[in-house]
């Protein structure tokens, strides 16, 4: 295609990007280098129905002068990125050096919060990835040997667990895990322990918040492959038959190889899509036993006291995780199609 | 006769209507952002009633208000033109400057206001109070009175007490409490520090100080009761914790004075309803403060909207506390600090804590950033993966960087 055309063709996509991509990332990038001014507080008479007393309170006229001088905020550069919420080079410095053994040292990062939701967030994504895939894989194979009468119907009910709102999907299933609920008496019965609750221990709960995301996710793989399925070249399975392949080295030898490139594209949305793992930990108030990335920044903005230079900071982080994340992946798909002359 | 009957019918219609129509409101926009518990929805039902020509009134009442009133009120103009905040969250809204003064709106519309009503910073009247809440202790006197044991008066007492429930076999987890992770554990470790007369900044500075042995007391109470509780406590707020009463599996519990008239609600069960009693809200470690805190709940009026709405705004909310509001339904649900209310047996853990100089949540710019620490620090130590001094070590050091971030160090 002639360039020119090219530019006008990609010209609507280009602006939309512009607007809604490149310009927000320039915002939080700003905001996370930048912090609000030094509060000027004085000490004033303040009642309420309980009495009256001195009380500190924020000086608003000696602010707004302030603010309206430098309307970004304090220039801080690099300091937020370092202090204790986030990458704490000085706390975990000072755990590296007195640390007793490895393991001490690891639960001292884990009582940092940045490292703790790491720990989640990286768990989630190595787990529940390469379970997606091979759940995904699983259920077209099966949908895909049905009859044509039941595919239509197997294949809606394949994908129900996508549609279902994540918050929806995992609040009900919060319901039922309850220790009062279907599920959890199920549970306190099969394992004869009155006293088991998914909900109050964290290795129990990773394994909920895992399960949940493979639950969400399968029906993506799914639909993928099966559409994948679909273009299957029934010669080389016809060739495969007259050599005597059993049905398992059919699907190991022709199909699997065939879905292949399928299997890149959705290792690429479900490692970016569950870096960003949050509406299980909000559904399941699970937030004692696994925080992660995402759900620091809606905690660091949903607090009465709004903390959004850190939120910034954990955003742009955030980003530069999922980069460092598909960096693999977009390697082998950029040799792919830019073949070593 | 008859001609005379339809005409007072008709007189007394236009009379109600006209009366009925606009609370004296010309034309504005007041829409309100609050709580959802039973008290606020009546000031809300109170301000929707001056609904009618030229004036919209809306209501947002959610549990998640203090993550939309101060965002919605920042922009210009505000979306909401009103916020019905407490002690803790008005000081988000000051310190961004989102509230106006009331003083001339007093002048001209408040007359029927008692000075206790008005929340003044400095001389500035930021906002009208209309009911006092607390958290105090709630108990199943059919329990009690069962086992015989005496309505606990302490912490102490209560472990004690939850300890014979436990050991009757009557109930497994006895004690409730809204410890779930972030505010709600944040509020039981506030209300405990103080009952063991702590203070959580030095004197005159936004330096946190609550790593001490009061601290640890704090931490090891809590610790202990939350071994009487459901093992999923750290996933439990105060409706959760309410539910579990009203299911009848908890019979001591530390709750809110405004959600105890929900407790008693049409689904519960006749005798858990009849057995359901207040007292006073409790001591511990020995000392006489009471381990709760006061609160006050009030309505604000947004700076950045018209002075219409402004106005329309805080006639609708001094048309929805006006004396007359009280009737059956109401009075029960708040301790109303509005003129003519007469304490109901609902409110009388409300005013026990007053009676025992309960003190109020702290109104600092930056006592909130010390709540939100606490209610992610603090969960490790109740999971027992930390000691107390770790746990409050950390607490000082998430507050710490927060406090640098915002510039209050």
């Amino acid at each position: 295609m002639k360039h020119k055309t090219f530019f006008w063709f990609f010209l609507p996509t280009a602006l939309a990007m512009f607007l809604f991509i490149a310009l927000p990332l320039t915002s939080i990038v700003s905001q996370s280098l930048h912090t609000p001014h030094d509060a000027v507080l004085v000490v004033v008479e303040s009642c309420d129905p309980f009495g009256c007393k001195s009380e500190t309170t924020i000086d608003h006229e000696a602010s707004k002068q302030i603010k309206e001088e430098q309307p970004k905020g304090k220039w801080v550069g690099f300091a937020i990125y370092t202090d204790r919420n986030h990458l704490a080079f000085k706390e975990v410095g000072e755990l590296w050096e007195n640390k007793t053994n490895l393991i001490d040292f690891v639960s001292g990062l884990n009582n940092l919060p940045f490292y703790r939701a790491m720990g989640f967030t990286i768990t989630f994504v190595l787990v529940v990835t390469p379970l997606v895939i091979l759940f995904g894989l699983i259920i077209a194979l099966a949908v895909n040997s049905l009859h044509r009468h039941l595919k239509g119907l197997m294949v809606f009910f394949s994908l129900l667990p996508m549609i279902v709102t994540p918050l929806v999907g995992s609040l009900i299933l919060f319901w039922m895990i309850d220790s009062r609920g279907i599920i959890g008496s199920g549970l306190q019965e099969l394992f004869a322990d009155p006293n088991l609750s998914l909900k109050a221990s964290t290795g129990l709960t990773w394994i909920t918040l895992i399960v949940y995301g493979v639950w969400h996710s399968a029906p993506f793989a799914f639909i993928v492959f099966y559409a994948g399925l679909q273009t299957v070249p029934q010669e080389t399975i016809e060739a495969a038959m007259i050599d005597g392949a059993s049905r398992l080295q059919q699907t190991y030898h022709v199909v699997v190889p065939h879905l292949s490139p399928l299997v890149a594209f959705v290792a690429l949305i479900q490692l970016m899509d569950n870096f960003r793992v949050f509406e299980p930990i909000v559904g399941f108030s699970a937030s004692a036993h696994a925080t992660s990335l995402s759900w620091i920044i809606w905690n660091d903005i949903g607090q009465e006291i709004r903390l959004m230079s850190s939120a910034a900071t954990t955003s742009v982080l955030t980003i530069i995780g999922v980069i460092i994340l598909l960096m693999p992946v977009l390697i082998r798909t950029w040799r792919e199609f830019n073949p070593q002359k | 006769m008859f001609l005379k009957k339809v005409a007072t019918v008709v007189a007394l219609t236009t009379l109600a209507s006209s009366a009925w129509a606009g609370c004296g409101i010309s034309e504005g926009r007041v829409s309100i952002v609050g709580n959802e518990f039973p008290a606020i929805q009546t000031i809300g039902a109170g301000a929707m009633e001056c609904a009618g020509d030229g004036v919209t009134v809306e209501t947002n009442l959610t549990a998640d208000h203090q993550k939309i009133n101060l965002p919605g009120m920042t922009g210009n103009p505000a979306e909401f033109t009103s916020a019905i905040v407490a002690n803790s969250s008005i000081v988000a809204l000051m310190n961004n400057d989102v509230i106006r003064p009331l003083n001339d709106l007093v002048e001209k519309h408040g007359q029927g206001l008692q000075k206790s009503q008005l929340v003044t910073i400095d001389g500035n009247i930021m906002g009208i109070a209309f009911m006092a809440n607390a958290q105090h202790l709630t108990y199943r006197s059919d329990i009690l009175d069962q086992l015989g044991i005496a309505v606990p008066t302490t912490y102490e007492e209560m472990l004690a007490a939850a300890g014979a429930i436990r050991s009757s076999g009557l109930m497994r987890n006895p004690v409730g409490g809204a410890y779930a992770a972030g505010w709600n554990l944040a509020e039981e470790f506030v209300n405990m520090y103080i009952g063991h007369g702590g203070e959580f900044f030095k004197p005159g500075t936004a330096e946190i100080a609550v790593n001490n042995q009061h601290g640890y007391d704090t931490l090891n109470m809590m610790k202990q009761l939350s071994h009487f509780m459901n093992p999923d406590y750290l996933t439990h707020d105060s409706n959760a914790t309410s539910a579990e009463w009203k299911a009848g599996n908890v019979a001591l519990m530390n709750m809110w004075g405004s959600r105890i008239g929900a407790l008693r609600g049409d689904e519960v069960d006749a005798a858990v309803v009849a057995a359901t009693a207040t007292a006073g809200p409790m001591t511990v470690g020995g000392g006489s403060t009471a381990a709760s805190t006061l609160w006050w709940d009030g309505f604000t009026v947004a700076k950045n909207i018209s002075d219409a709405d402004a106005e329309a705004t805080f006639m609708a909310l001094m048309h929805a506390i006006r004396p007359e509001m009280l009737n059956e339904t109401t009075a029960p649900q708040a301790v109303w600090l509005i003129d003519g209310y007469e304490p109901t047996p609902a409110a009388a853990g409300v005013f026990a804590a007053a009676a025992m100089g309960t003190k109020p949540y702290p109104m600092l710019p930056y006592a909130g950033l010390m709540h939100s620490a606490a209610g992610t620090e603090l969960v490790d130590f109740m999971q027992g993966k930390e000691n107390a001094e770790q746990a409050l070590a950390g607490l000082e050091a998430a507050y710490t960087t927060a406090a640098k971030e915002k510039g209050y160090l």
